[in-house]
């Protein structure tokens, strides 16, 4: 076994590229919990942390972030981040404890892609373009067809995930989970409700109640054609109730050892209807 | 540079000095090299999966689970363990009886203020409330708890430990 230590993109690449089976490890909050049980003995690592262009951020001009794959969520929940994406704020709030925040980043959100994951709901509600390079090429795909199931995704083997670019929105926008208590806790079910003002649309993103991160296309409409998002006034509760209802339908829970389809389906509605209550507090 | 670590030795820097790795299978953590390898108790083992913190070391000025980092990807950074606090912070011990007794104002407070039962999680709960009065030296309350809530106790309730942080800070205020 051999641990590498690339220092840029490039370098991680041409590595990966050497060794086709190793594996990547961005902050290691996901794979040392597999490699401490024994049930990972990895036989090569590259690991990206000590890489600087990963852990650097940027806005665009044309209204958009780039945010490198290797920042760590406790630079999202506060500062500039936390005023251009504050629904990625608030669900980078709710990963672990302070030490898995400092440690733990977008990238290996996206790496490890389990439908739990806090980082993926809000990068699907917002419609996020994830970045892959290799050895030969770089390429931009949506967050849709980036994530394939219960941890697959679309990367290729000879990739690493660079960055995400998230559109700069007009409108509220909010993160909620449920779990079994407030810190330190993998989602029992979670939501990511976005305002796009420009479009007149909402968009609503749920976590941990299917194999993929699930977005809610028809609740999305019906609620468009019942509600204006420019409105300065509280959403009526009937019609916020009934958008809950509508995202549980579109719900894909299943049994585990963390919760229930049952439960998990009332919450993701009642977390629905309160994140778009929050939106349009009466 | 570039880098690539077999299973031959690798260097970390822990508490201002560089430790030797030596046979030692590159998939470690850095708690299990702490531990096993370099002598260093003070971290402590427990859920080995992040969810308790009573593994909680200073890495590059953060505070991290030591649990969930590969010790060989540490190589490079400034790693500070519980045991290395006082040397760090040598103008932290604030108190005759903190110097006297070589620990540090935060852990004197511990023990003052009756923050400490079995002692298991204490190690981690020092490391984060350096961590949190390094950088916020008047935290809120709010504040405290979160800074804490990666770090699990199940003697105290935490309310001696709320006492300690306390204490720390009105002693700092003091003497600043």
């Amino acid at each position: 076994m051999t641990v590498a230590l690339p220092l840029t993109i490039r370098e991680a690449v041409l590595a990966l590229s050497n060794t086709p089976d190793a594996r990547l490890i961005q902050g290691g909050t996901d794979m040392m919990v597999e490699v401490n049980f024994n049930h990972l003995k990895p036989n090569n690592i590259i690991a990206l942390r000590r890489i600087q262009e990963l852990r650097t951020w940027q806005k665009n001009a044309d209204g958009t972030v780039t945010i490198g794959a290797g920042v760590p969520y406790q630079e999202m929940e506060s500062g500039e981040l936390k005023q251009l994406v504050p629904a990625l704020a608030e669900a980078a709030r709710t990963v672990g404890s302070p030490q898995i925040r400092a440690a733990g980043t977008l990238g290996g959100n996206l790496g490890t892609c389990s439908p739990a994951g806090d980082g993926l709901p809000v990068l699907f509600a917002l419609d996020a373009v994830v970045h892959l390079q290799s050895h030969e090429a770089l390429r931009q795909i949506s967050i849709h067809e980036f994530m394939l199931g219960v941890k697959r995704n679309a990367r290729n083997a000879n990739e690493i995930i660079t960055a995400v670019t998230i559109p700069l929105l007009n409108g509220w926008q909010g993160y909620a989970k449920v779990g079994v208590r407030n810190a330190m806790v993998i989602s029992v079910a979670s939501a990511c409700l976005a305002i796009d003002k420009s479009t007149n649309s909402v968009r609503i993103g749920l976590g941990a109640v299917g194999p993929t991160i699930i977005r809610c296309r028809d609740a999305e409409s019906w609620l468009s054609q019942q509600f204006d998002f420019s409105s300065t006034t509280g959403i009526d509760g009937a019609v916020a109730k009934e958008f809950g209802r509508r995202v549980t339908l579109e719900s894909k829970p299943i049994d585990d050892h963390r919760s229930t389809a049952e439960y998990r389906r009332h919450a993701v509605g009642v977390l629905a209807q309160r994140l778009i209550t929050r939106a349009y507090p009466s | 540079m570039n880098e690539s670590i077999g299973n031959e030795m690798y260097s970390l820097h822990i508490n201002g000095q560089d430790r030797p790795v030596v046979d030692a299978w590159v998939g470690e953590s850095l708690l299990y090299v702490l531990r096993e390898r370099l002598g260093l108790p003070g971290a402590k083992g427990a859920c080995e999966q992040g969810e308790c913190g009573s593994c909680t070391v200073l890495m590059d000025g953060d505070a991290v689970c030591s649990c969930l980092v590969m010790a060989a990807t540490a190589v490079g950074s400034d790693i500070v363990t519980v045991e290395g606090l006082i040397e760090q912070n040598p103008t932290m011990a604030v108190t005759a009886q903190a110097i006297t007794s070589q620990v540090t104002d935060v852990q004197q407070a511990f023990i003052t203020e009756g923050g400490v039962q079995c002692g298991f999680c204490t190690p981690g709960l020092i490391v984060a409330v350096h961590h949190l009065l390094d950088k916020n030296p008047n935290p809120t309350e709010l504040e405290v708890k979160e800074s804490i809530s990666g770090n699990i106790c199940r003697c105290t309730g935490y309310g001696r430990i709320f006492a300690a942080v306390e204490a720390v800070v009105q002693v700092r205020k003091a003497n600043s």
